[in-house]
């Protein structure tokens, strides 16, 4: 099987004016108009999107210089205030529900434990197509390819036992020495053994705004110092709500007899997710509130935001699906059905 | 012989560092293939002797 590494991402189709004027610009000196506003929160995810991987692997023919753009830094503070402050009203319940627990694991398990009453891992054991779980392959693709990326931001803005812990984690994220282990290309083959593209960003533009959400959420969090208690408290609720999930996923992949790839990539994370689950919650997230108590709050923060999010996709998903719709978006020039 | 720890999670399960292999209760030998391992201490795993997360749906 063929995956390919380090290919150029295409820019994607605009969804509104602002991602328009943001693709514009990226193609040419940074500068956006300012009486430009979002019209959906398709065109308001994509813009942030774009702005954010201009830190990771930009895009074929923007200048890389464009990542410290004034302008296009100006934009994305803008509609980073406006998604963190919805998403800081969105997660206050949980955020006060966790505080009645004693101690950051417990707090952070009563967390990981909300049950929104939809479980996207359930109906992909269970009910799903082949198609189905296909398009939940290419939905994750926008994470899985740069599995781990996000959270990297935060390790020099920790110390001690924290970092320590971080590092632990990310090392068997990365390999743990071994290329061929990488999460990111466990997930490359298992697309591209199920017939799917396997570079990042190919699906950018068929994935819609709920699950650029997640990642946008990610990359809030990591890129900004302010936000490190977030990031970590988000990668802990993702470690906590990862193992029994990819069992799931696993069986749901056997089930509808997917290639070998595909659940050996599901059957990685459920020994590997219970050992992250503890290296995050205790080992980063118990020790980085030791080390800075005021940090506590925004810990919880994050780790709701990540709940919430993955509740928002798994409503989205598993509700349009029982409705014999597709969750992708169409392709250029593709009349949506 | 390189140091071997072993850190028990409450309620959870013990987080082995630096092991090369663990041995079962039947005797058999499993290569450990990362550098932190997690032990199952419950004995409700599906894929002993590693922990699958199976104790937090057990109740306590």
């Amino acid at each position: 099987m063929c995956v390919r590494e380090g290919a150029a991402v295409i820019l994607p189709e605009p969804r509104g004016p602002l991602s328009a004027d943001v693709v514009r610009a990226l193609r040419a000196d940074g500068e956006v108009r300012r009486d430009v506003e979002a019209t959906d929160e398709e065109d308001f995810h994509l813009s942030l999107w774009l702005l954010y991987e201009l830190h990771y692997r930009s895009f074929e023919g923007v200048d890389d210089s464009l990542e410290w753009s004034p302008p296009l830094l100006a934009l994305r503070r803008a509609l980073e205030e406006q998604f963190e402050a919805e998403l800081r009203g969105a997660c206050a319940p949980l955020v006060a529900r966790a505080e009645q627990a004693d101690g950051v694991p417990d707090q952070l398990a009563a967390i990981a434990s909300f049950d929104s009453g939809t479980s996207l891992p359930l109906f992909l054991q269970r009910e799903a197509t082949r198609d189905q779980y296909l398009e939940f392959l290419v939905q994750r693709s926008l994470y899985h390819l740069k599995e781990s990326d996000p959270q990297a931001w935060a390790l020099p803005r920790l110390d001690g036992p924290a970092k320590v812990a971080l590092a632990e984690l990310q090392y068997d994220e990365f390999g743990g020495g071994r290329p061929e282990r990488l999460h990111s290309r466990l997930f490359a083959e298992a697309l591209a053994a199920a017939g799917l593209e396997s570079s990042f960003g190919a699906y950018v533009n068929r994935v819609p705004s709920y699950t650029l959400a997640v990642n946008n959420a990610m990359s809030l969090f990591g890129l900004h110092r302010r936000l490190r208690g977030a990031a970590m408290g988000h990668l802990a609720a993702f470690e906590m709500t990862s193992s029994l999930p990819c069992r799931r996923l696993l069986q749901g992949a056997d089930r509808l007899e997917l290639p070998e790839a595909v659940g050996h990539y599901f059957d990685e994370h459920v020994e590997a997710d219970a050992v992250h689950e503890h290296l995050a919650s205790r080992g980063i997230c118990g020790a980085l509130v030791g080390a800075e108590p005021d940090l506590q709050s925004d810990v919880l923060f994050g780790a709701a935001a990540c709940v919430h999010l993955d509740a928002v996709v798994a409503e989205r998903m598993v509700d349009a699906w029982t409705h014999g719709q597709s969750t992708l978006l169409a392709e250029a020039g593709e009349n949506v059905a | 012989m390189s140091e071997c720890e072993i850190t028990v999670v409450p309620g959870g399960p013990a987080l082995v560092r630096g092991a090369g292999f663990v041995r079962d209760e039947d005797g058999n030998r499993h290569e450990v293939g990362r550098a932190v391992v997690a032990v199952c201490l419950c004995g409700l795993t599906q894929r002993a002797p590693w922990c699958d997360s199976t104790h937090k749906v057990a109740g306590d």
